[in-house]
């Protein structure tokens, strides 16, 4: 990973989930940690999420979803995604996922989950040691 | 104001010489000590700190303005407060058997929980709710779901809490015409919508319409349930969701009590006399987790509307000033992390808002920063509150933390500095354009991220979380909602949309376009319209065409 190169990240929220407390704060710490980000507001269809992550050009997606709709919401992204030709973008999520959704969620191609509780270091440190610049 | 010299003389003789001993050997945890919310704290506090308070005017009786010390009379010795589960989620069939359950259980009032695309206006086989039918709440698509969810329930004996607000309208239509046919006439139901737009702009999300329709939707609500629903609480101005978002407890009141500011002034610019509505109003707030800062924050929330209202507002009826209001205990402490310690967060929380005197109460269950509920964590949350009510005695007398020197100096200084910010906002305004600007966004995600620092920085200590961890076992069991609950409620809404009469619901939208173009008060024609059981969709997708829908700003 070059240092001189920023990582760019797409924070969205897909579906119609208003909970976005997690999201920003995630977003003002990425940004913190010297990363530009983009932040999507509420209410993204899968669509949505993928064409502003190509325009944007990211090396990262953070998806969150306190809704219950990963399992429906978060395959779709990944989906779209492939259909575009992309992966090399690493894509992960947070939010209230129970524990049996993970591995089919990883599966689908999320990089990790990270759940209430998760310390804003341990997730830029997962995104510095696994993006693709 | 009294002369405390001696006293103060003496409170620095034991400060010198006994406290500097002490301190000397053992030293106190911290420099220095601040509420969750960052309110400085002392020491002690003693009769000093309450020098100016004029028991008369700054705290008076219970159920006597400015009803510091609650606005019942006899508190809860005449009944205890409403023990309302807030629930609902896949089909109103399924959602109707749980509130059979909690009705059982000794649960003395409902409150809904609908899923996301009914509050936002869509039907459940629009594209956008695709994955989102019946997960957080029960879906509602026409009348035919809401008779289903009341089957078996008399609407004349519960009082329903209706968490919906962009298109409350449309809800509150069908809970009337439901009730009708249960027999039961509309001035004789008893409930609650939320009905609160401008929280949804900053803290919960779920607006359809820009402020101004918005608005009107809400004070047509007021004017409709003045002559027609007298014991229906036509609003319920909630703190929670700002609370939840992040802000402190000083901000939670600043904000609601601005929103509720906004709300009676649009009222009385529509003509209404505050009289009117105003005993209508509710409120609902969080129970975040300082014990005796939120038991404050109550009684400050309570003085500081009530004067509000007789100052501001000029309200001549005591039941104008008034602030009756729900809590739900705070869902963002709840823990993904050794989640049966919830149940003791939980069991605190209660306790702070039956001792800051609410009117009804959701317990949160254990499991919830996991998912949605079993029935055994719901039942346990019920039964906090039993316990609460019928063993630890507190409700026995009122207002029993009144006269503690520390939480009548810390009521005085939340109400002090939640002013303060009103005062900044009506400086702006009012709290319409403070919410255009970003302010009020920005101030709570200041302080939610600098709360989530503290916590990862172990300044502040959250329990199984950044101290006292475990190896975490996998969970016990968690309510998964039915996974066919989103075909078999796209089915319901194939069966209503073939069934009905499609020239009636014609008819009704056209009424209802014309009244939303001119200034009809919208109530009459939506309850024909859902009579005919035309769509939530359908209802809303009219009242987008005409008002526009809301962009929020890109605040961060």
């Amino acid at each position: 990973m070059s240092s001189s190169k920023k990582i760019r990240v797409l924070v969205a929220k897909p579906g119609l989930d208003g909970h976005d407390r997690g999201a920003k704060i995630v977003a003002r710490a990425l940004r913190d940690a010297g990363m530009e980000v983009i932040y999507t507001g509420l209410r993204q269809t899968p669509e949505m999420v993928v064409s502003a992550a190509l325009d944007e050009g990211v090396h990262c997606i953070g998806l969150s979803i306190l809704s219950g709709a990963h399992n429906a919401l978060f395959p779709k992204i990944m989906e779209l995604l492939k259909e575009e030709g992309i992966d090399d973008v690493l894509v992960v999520g947070g939010g209230i996922i129970p524990e049996d959704d993970i591995s089919e969620l990883k599966k689908a191609g999320i990089s990790a989950i990270f759940g209430p509780g998760t310390p804003l270091d341990e997730i830029v440190e997962y995104i510095k040691a696994n993006v693709k610049l | 104001m009294r002369d405390d010299s001696k006293l103060r003389d003496s409170t620095k003789k034991w400060e010198d010489e006994t406290v500097a001993k002490t301190i000397k050997r053992f030293p106190e945890r911290e420099e220095s000590f601040k509420t969750i919310s960052g309110l400085p704290l002392k020491r002690l506090y003693t009769p000093s700190d309450l020098k100016d308070l004029n028991y008369e005017k700054d705290l008076g009786f219970p159920g006597q303005y400015p009803f510091t010390r609650g606005v019942q009379p006899t508190g809860y010795r005449g009944r205890f407060w409403t023990m309302r589960q807030y629930s609902g989620f896949a089909t109103a069939r399924e959602t109707n058997q749980r509130f059979h359950f909690l009705l059982e259980q000794g649960q003395t009032g409902l409150s809904i929980a609908f899923d996301l695309p009914t509050q936002i206006g869509y039907d459940s086989d629009d594209q956008l709710a695709q994955g989102e039918v019946g997960k957080v709440g029960v879906a509602i698509d026409t009348l035919a779901d809401m008779e289903v969810l009341f089957e078996g329930i008399p609407l004349d004996k519960v009082s329903t809490s209706m968490t919906i607000n962009a298109p409350a309208s449309v809800l509150l239509a069908m809970y009337i015409v439901v009730a009708e046919k249960q027999g039961v006439s509309m001035d004789k139901l008893r409930g609650t919508i939320q009905n609160d737009i401008l929280k949804e702009y900053v803290a919960r999300g779920t607006y359809i319409f820009p402020p101004t329709p918005s608005m009107r939707l809400i004070t047509d609500i007021f004017k409709f349930c003045s002559q027609n629903m007298p014991l229906w609480n036509t609003i319920s101005i909630s703190g929670y969701h700002i609370r939840e978002a992040g802000s402190t407890a000083v901000q939670e009141v600043a904000f609601t009590l601005a929103d509720g500011i906004a709300y009676v002034q649009a009222a009385i610019d529509v003509g209404l006399d505050i009289d009117e509505f105003a005993s209508r109003l509710s409120f609902f707030f969080g129970s975040h987790s300082d014990f005796l800062e939120e038991i404050s924050k109550f009684r400050a929330a309570r003085r500081l509307w009530a004067r509000i209202m007789r100052e501001r507002f000029k309200a001549k009826d005591d039941n104008s000033c008034k602030m009756r209001f729900h809590t739900q205990t705070a869902g963002c402490t709840l823990t993904a992390q050794q989640p049966d310690n919830n149940v003791v967060r939980v069991a605190l929380q209660a306790l702070q808002a039956v001792l800051g005197g609410t009117q009804s109460l959701h317990t949160n269950s254990r499991d919830e920063a996991l998912s949605l509920p079993t029935e055994e964590s719901v039942q346990i949350a019920l039964r906090t509150q039993q316990i609460i009510a019928h063993e630890s005695g507190v409700g026995d007398t009122v207002d029993p933390l009144a006269g503690s020197f520390y939480i009548e100096s810390l009521t005085n200084a939340i109400e002090a500095k939640a002013m303060e910010y009103i005062q900044k906002i009506d400086d702006m305004g009012g709290a319409s354009v403070a919410i255009e600007r970003g302010f009020i966004q920005r101030e709570i995600h200041d302080a939610a991220y600098q709360f989530q620092k503290s916590v990862d920085e172990t300044k502040r200590i959250v329990v199984g979380v950044n101290k006292f961890t475990v190896e975490e076992e996998p969970q016990f069991d968690y309510l998964r909602v039915n996974p066919k609950a989103e075909k078999e409620q796209l089915t319901e809404l194939k069966k209503i949309r073939t069934k009905r009469d499609d020239n009636q619901v014609k008819h009704a939208l056209k009424v209802l376009r014309d009244a939303a173009e001119s200034d009809t008060n919208l109530m009459p024609s939506i309850i024909e319209a859902v009579k005919v059981y035309a769509t939530l969709g359908e209802i809303c997708g009219v009242l987008r065409e005409i008002f526009g829908e809301y962009r929020a700003p890109d605040i961060l």
